[in-house]
């Protein structure tokens, strides 16, 4: 027998309206803990995936739209530039690397981009079995592809067309697997990459291939929109610059050329502040339930009080200290919180599972980083200050309470 | 031992209290009989110094009760009186059991289960330990705070119309153990009733 068996004995004797203020503490907690979870991970991804990146050249559309593609491979490319003009305006004292990418085929939604070592490198990938790529037609795959599509060193497979996996295949030339990477925890984990030259040979061929069968048609999409001797293409070049006065060049790209330079900062930090008028939103909502399940437990604690005003008067007069009793209440509330604070913790976590799920069907990234956040401690302390507050209001009055007339009322 | 002298209250001007002394040794019962209206329940309470008196003194075992700084009394009242009510009151989360032991945490004794049980047993409700207060009769709960005011082996018993929720077969056997309990450990009882039923059972009489 002790204060905290008494308050659990007490909080298990109105298991509904425990109910209540708990499930609301917990749906409050699990959708501020939720929030922080994906914003932390996202801006993770984010940053991992685009560091030493300060540039991305490519076709003129979307600069966002640039860098989700080029970077994250997430959205589809702008459109095809020519290797030449993107050559000519990389050669600049200003600039450090420039790494060419071509994309546009897939494999089972894994996307097939041609480059070169340089990629690799940048993202400090290290192949695990077999080699890198060399040759025309050779891949090397990453470690989710790998995983996931079961190819092994030495298969052989044809890319399909587009990025979605419904594209028709280019059945007639087969791409070999000659080495798989380490996982690397960046996007190079979900990519299949061939040297930048596979990719001309496969569309050349393939143009050549349906020029015969489909004379005079007219080929909309863009990246068939080379003839046999048009010169060569790519889809982007990312492009690091040697100091931060690489950005004068980025100016004269836009203003100057049929490119389009797009800085993955700048457009990445407007990504987030798009984001951020929603998740702002769902954290007010989320302040806002916790604050109503504060309501919940002053309410039925006030509500309980009112009938166990007898109760108080009676374990006063068996000797209980008007503290003791005020502890025991404000206990009450406390292990409402902290249920709801670690039932929040759990349900988080299950959500962030369901949604990282999801995230890794559709774009191949998995959130998986369960431990907890700095931020969630903060949490906790509000939702015990909720707590103990929403009790201490109506626990109050056991300190007013006159003992012989309560006890002689009834 | 308790002993009363010239105690007065007043709840207001018009309403002003004055009672006899009241004197009871260890082992002994005093019956209080008094009709509704008469002060017997604040003289209850200033017996237990629930209420403090506007003059005169209560002693219990040499202590002056009216001395005490208010602090001190709850802790003097856990460990000396036991109180029983009128309609029997208790922690209803808790069981039986737990609001047995109530006695003792709140008094900070030892938690004695095993004298829970035997007093348990002595009075009747054994099988009823795990059980929720108000999930007994009103004479099995009346029992359970008899059990629950001599948990602490206090020197006072104070029952305030212990029977009148009661009928005449449990009035009788409340009154017997309440007895048999204040006897085997000593202490005073006083009783504060209008029952008529308890005036034969008590031969020190009181009448307010």
């Amino acid at each position: 027998m002790n204060l905290f068996k008494i308050s659990w004995a007490n909080l298990k004797d109105k298991p509904l309206s425990s109910f209540l203020s708990g499930l609301l503490m917990t749906l409050g907690i699990t959708i501020i803990s939720l929030l922080l979870l994906l914003n932390k991970q996202l801006d993770e991804q984010f940053s991992r995936n685009v560091k030493g990146i300060d540039m991305v050249l490519g076709a003129k559309g979307s600069p966002l739209q640039l860098i989700l593609s080029s970077i994250y491979q997430i959205d589809s490319p702008t459109g095809n530039i020519p290797l030449e003009d993107a050559e000519r305006l990389t050669r600049n004292p200003m600039i450090k690397t420039a790494i060419p990418l071509s994309m546009g085929d897939s494999y089972k939604t894994f996307r097939i981009v041609g480059t070169n070592k340089k990629y690799v490198d940048h993202f400090e990938a290290t192949v695990d079995q077999g080699a890198l790529f060399q040759k025309d037609l050779e891949v090397t795959i990453g470690a989710r592809v790998a995983e996931t599509t079961g190819l092994k060193l030495g298969d052989t497979f044809s890319g399909s067309h587009g990025l979605d996996g419904n594209g028709e295949e280019h059945g007639e030339t087969k791409y070999k697997v000659v080495g798989i990477f380490n996982p690397s925890n960046s996007v190079i984990d979900q990519l299949i990459l061939t040297p930048l030259s596979s990719v001309w040979a496969i569309h050349e061929h393939h143009e050549e291939h349906e020029g015969e069968e489909h004379e005079g048609e007219t080929h909309a999409d863009e990246d068939h929109d080379h003839e046999a001797e048009a010169p060569r293409e790519i889809t982007s070049m990312l492009v690091k610059f040697r100091n931060p006065m690489g950005m004068m060049v980025a100016r004269g790209i836009n203003d100057n050329s049929k490119l389009l330079a797009a800085l993955p900062a700048i457009e990445i930090n407007r990504l987030f502040d798009l984001l951020g008028i929603g998740v702002d939103t769902l954290r007010g909502l989320a302040v806002a339930i916790m604050l109503i399940a504060g309501i919940s437990v002053f309410v039925s604690l006030y509500n309980s009080l009112k009938e166990r005003k007898y109760e108080m008067a009676l374990m006063l007069s068996m000797g209980a200290g008007r503290t003791q009793l005020f502890g025991m209440l404000l206990l009450e509330g406390l292990t409402l919180s902290l249920i709801g604070f670690i039932l929040g913790l759990v349900f988080s976590r299950i959500g962030l599972l369901l949604f990282s799920m999801r995230a890794e069907r559709n774009f191949h990234y998995s959130l998986n980083n369960l431990s907890i956040l700095p931020e969630e401690w903060l949490v906790l302390g509000v939702a015990v200050l909720i707590g103990i507050i929403a009790a201490a209001l109506p626990a109050l009055g056991v300190y007013r309470m006159n003992i012989s007339q309560t006890l002689a009322e009834e | 031992m308790l002993q009363s002298h010239q105690l007065t209250f007043s709840y207001a001007p018009t309403k002003r209290f004055a009672f006899p002394d009241i004197r009871c040794n260890d082992s002994e019962a005093v019956l209080i009989l008094g009709k509704s209206g008469t002060g017997k329940t604040t003289l209850l309470h200033l017996l237990a110094l629930l209420l403090r008196p506007e003059n005169g003194s209560v002693t219990i075992d040499q202590t002056d009760l009216t001395q005490l700084p208010p602090a001190k009394t709850a802790t003097f009242r856990a460990a000396h009186v036991g109180i029983i009510y009128q309609k029997p009151h208790f922690v209803s989360a808790l069981s039986v059991m737990d609001n047995l032991l109530l006695a003792n945490y709140l008094a900070k004794n030892p938690q004695d289960k095993n004298r829970a049980r035997e007093l348990a047993a002595h009075l009747g409700f054994a099988e009823h330990l795990n059980k929720k207060t108000h999930q007994m009769s009103q004479g099995e709960q009346q029992r359970v705070s008899i059990a629950r005011a001599v948990m602490n082996k206090p020197g006072v018993i104070l029952a305030d119309e212990p029977t009148s929720s009661l009928d005449d077969v449990n009035c009788a056997r409340v009154v017997a153990l309440l007895r048999e309990q204040s006897e085997q450990i000593g202490a005073s009882l006083i009783v504060v009733t209008h029952d008529q039923r308890l005036k034969d059972e008590f031969s020190n009489q009181v009448i307010l």
